[in-house]
């Protein structure tokens, strides 16, 4: 990378810091009108009860619960994408892996919050920290969960430290400087300084994967632990683990799709990048699949009396469209539009991306509804619709991560321009650098 | 035992006591009380009672009066059906009734999985739930296997509990946002009354018993647990998943046979 690279780099990667031009009012705007109703949503259900939900006696984990996985899930995907570009060394992750871990981190805050707005009696929640038993499922998922969001919360922090000590020698902003100042933990660059954070983000990077491996598996076990047809299944674990990755990454290519965008990052995200990205949803989608068949085979061949009927609803009965539309829209055409060589690559992969994650989203929902709504007493199939309140606070969460996304990278680089440097080398400083102006933006 | 029995006699029974008491009641001698027996459990060596249900299917005609009963001692709403009573249809065309209680579990799947051990098991085999301490997360109502546990969404009917406050014995009125479910009406058992849904039902059909001393009753017979269960071929509803319930089934169709 010459010096010209490195600056423009540089510049792309810092230009949004602090600054907030019309389209940001506007995108912020809107993000947090809808996180604002989400919280009016759950405000209205905390003062009156969890009647206001579709939840009922039978089918008593609705929205809420698939919420948790599915943003909890899309979490994973990020530290994962992050993790296994550093430990396999791939040149190209620069521009990307900072966007992996705020994306991790930022659908984590939200997922995180679900299991709190599920409960009903959310003011003592803190009492599965004093009365915790560890043998419930339940505090396995609260020690998980906690325990992940602070490793990626350091994962997404170390890779930051050298690029908080650059944004507070280039800015001249007093107030915020500091604030800068103070979070880089004085850091200098010095060749010691250099190699403990090396040495840091690598063992990060080791941990954050058994760490995630350890949520999804905890969340699987939520439901495989019960006695329930379309739940009691050995291989929930690993099923939940890659439906998370898959979930993850495609949440990643969205988030790199869109930044690249706006914050103009064309010259070093490149159709390459979602090339390679999109490689990694194809394996981890046909990975998913092969363990879906795997599932759904070794159950439904056997027919037990617990099971058929959830495998029934699902294929052929009242949740077959849904079902269907899964596997066929967000499984295999995705697969097959990412997959295929020629032009595009962008504009496939976000495509792909979509349907992969709106897919993965009723997945969850195939998970948790048909198994709560089974007959598991003489009765008929429980009813679940969800209410405004439902959806007002899924949607608002939804644009919870956005929001945290837009807001986040207006303080902070978009790019990791400490991870360049360590990639590319910095270059020696030239006296004359000649800059053309057709040079400007757009570009492969 | 012939004859009508009175209850006082019945709750002797119960106590394992039923044959010497009618003895004792023929030879003109008071018998025992249900609460001279209840409190000599407190002596060391005491066994606690292991309470158990026997629920005679071919004399249930589904007319619900177990769950007005429960719902009725317990300040219940409606569509709260701690004893619930299925329409069950056999794959033969058969149909009858079976009333579902809470099993109370020997190995509770809901005990297992409650994060802050709200619900918990007492020394008589009776799981109770800690209104105070639920944290209303429902993973036991996913993990139980018989649908017993009831999430109260709404607050339930106004009422005045006279000892103050509700505890786990007699969680009334429920706390809204919590969990609450049948447990053998410990409250009226150790007062030495009959459970609700037994005094309620006029066919008769449900028993209250006693593992350790061996005996059930349903307000107008008492019987010898064991051989009653042995003779009439009583089963368990879902036994093969392991979870020990202490409420047993006499298979019928709502009409004695005599064979």
């Amino acid at each position: 990378m010459d010096r010209r690279t490195h600056d423009r780099y540089i510049e792309r990667a810092t230009w949004p810091i602090g600054r907030g031009d019309r389209n940001f009012w506007i995108a912020v705007s809107v993000l947090s009108a809808l996180v604002a109703a989400g919280i009016y949503a759950w405000i209205y259900q905390i003062q009156r009860g969890l009647w206001v939900t579709g939840l009922n006696q039978q089918v008593s984990w609705g929205f809420y619960i698939i919420n948790c996985v599915f943003f909890i899930g899309m979490s994973y995907g990020g530290a994962m994408t992050s993790a296994i570009l550093r430990l396999t060394n791939a040149k190209w992750r620069a521009p990307l892996t900072r966007l992996a871990e705020t994306t991790a981190v930022a659908a984590l805050l939200v997922g995180a919050v679900y299991p709190i707005i599920d409960m009903g009696r959310p003011d003592r929640f803190l009492y599965i920290l004093r009365y915790g038993q560890v043998g419930s499922p339940v505090v396995w998922d609260v020690v998980a969960i906690s325990t992940y969001m602070i490793a990626s919360l350091v994962f997404l922090y170390l890779p930051l430290i050298p690029d908080l000590a650059t944004t507070r020698d280039s800015l001249r902003m007093s107030r915020l400087q500091r604030i800068y100042g103070v979070l880089a933990l004085g850091w200098k660059g010095t060749p010691g300084q250099r190699a403990s954070l090396h040495r840091g983000i690598g063992i990060m990077a080791v941990l954050i994967i058994p760490l995630a491996v350890s949520v999804h598996s905890v969340l699987a076990w939520l439901f495989a632990v019960t006695a329930r047809g379309g739940w009691h299944s050995t291989i929930f674990a690993p099923l939940f683990v890659l439906a998370a990755m898959l979930s993850g990454v495609a949440a990643v290519i969205l988030v790199v799709a869109a930044f690249r965008k706006v914050y103009g990052l064309q010259e070093f995200i490149t159709a390459r990048h979602f090339r390679y990205l999109s490689y990694l949803m194809i394996a981890l989608g046909v990975g998913y699949l092969y363990f879906m068949v795997s599932e759904y085979l070794t159950e439904g061949y056997l027919a037990e009396e617990s099971v058929t009927p959830v495998l029934e609803a699902i294929f052929v009965g009242s949740y077959a469209p849904a079902f269907w539309s899964f596997t066929i829209l967000g499984l295999i055409v995705p697969l097959a539009l990412a997959a295929f060589p020629g032009r595009f690559t962008i504009a496939r992969a976000v495509g792909a991306s979509t349907l992969v994650i709106a897919g993965m989203w009723l997945k969850r929902f195939l998970i948790v509804v048909p198994g709560m709504a089974e007959p598991i007493m003489p009765w008929d199939w429980g009813r679940y619709s969800p209410t405004w309140v439902e959806v007002t606070i899924t949607i608002g969460s939804a644009a919870a991560i956005p929001l945290i996304l837009i807001i986040f990278f207006r303080f902070f680089p978009v790019m990791s321009v400490h991870e360049m440097e360590e990639v590319e080398g910095t270059p020696e400083p030239r006296a004359i650098v000649l800059v053309p102006t057709f040079a400007e933006g757009g570009g492969k | 035992m012939a004859g009508p029995v009175s209850r006082r006699q019945l709750l002797v029974g119960l106590g394992g006591l039923g044959a010497s008491a009618a003895v004792a009641v023929a030879a003109g001698m008071s018998p025992i009380t249900f609460e001279a027996a209840a409190e000599s459990e407190h002596a060391p060596d005491a066994k606690p009672r292991q309470w158990a249900m026997v629920i005679d299917l071919r004399n249930c005609d589904g007319c619900k009066k177990c769950t007005e009963a429960c719902q009725e001692t317990h300040h219940l709403p409606q569509n709260f059906e701690w004893i619930k009573v299925f329409q069950v249809k056999d794959k033969h065309g058969g149909e009858y009734f079976m009333p579902r209680p809470c099993f109370q579990c020997e190995n509770a799947p809901c005990l297992r999985v409650c994060p802050v051990a709200a619900t918990y098991r007492v020394a008589d085999g009776v799981v109770l739930v800690d209104q105070d301490r639920c944290i209303g997360c429902r993973m036991c109502m996913a993990a139980c296997p018989y649908g017993a546990r009831y999430f109260n969404y709404v607050d339930p009917p106004k009422y005045d509990n006279p000892f103050g406050h509700a505890t786990p014995e007699f969680p009334v009125p429920q706390q809204k946002g919590t969990v609450g479910k049948c447990m053998f009406c410990v409250h009226r058992t150790a007062e030495g009354q009959l459970p609700a849904c037994v005094e309620g039902c006029p066919m008769k059909a449900i028993y209250i018993g006693d593992l350790v001393e061996d005996v059930a009753t349903n307000g107008d017979r008492t019987v010898r647990l064991s051989t009653f269960l042995k003779e009439n071929d009583a089963f368990r509803y879902k036994e093969e998943l392991g979870t020990g319930p202490r409420v047993y089934y006499i298979a019928g169709h709502g009409q004695l046979l005599d064979f």
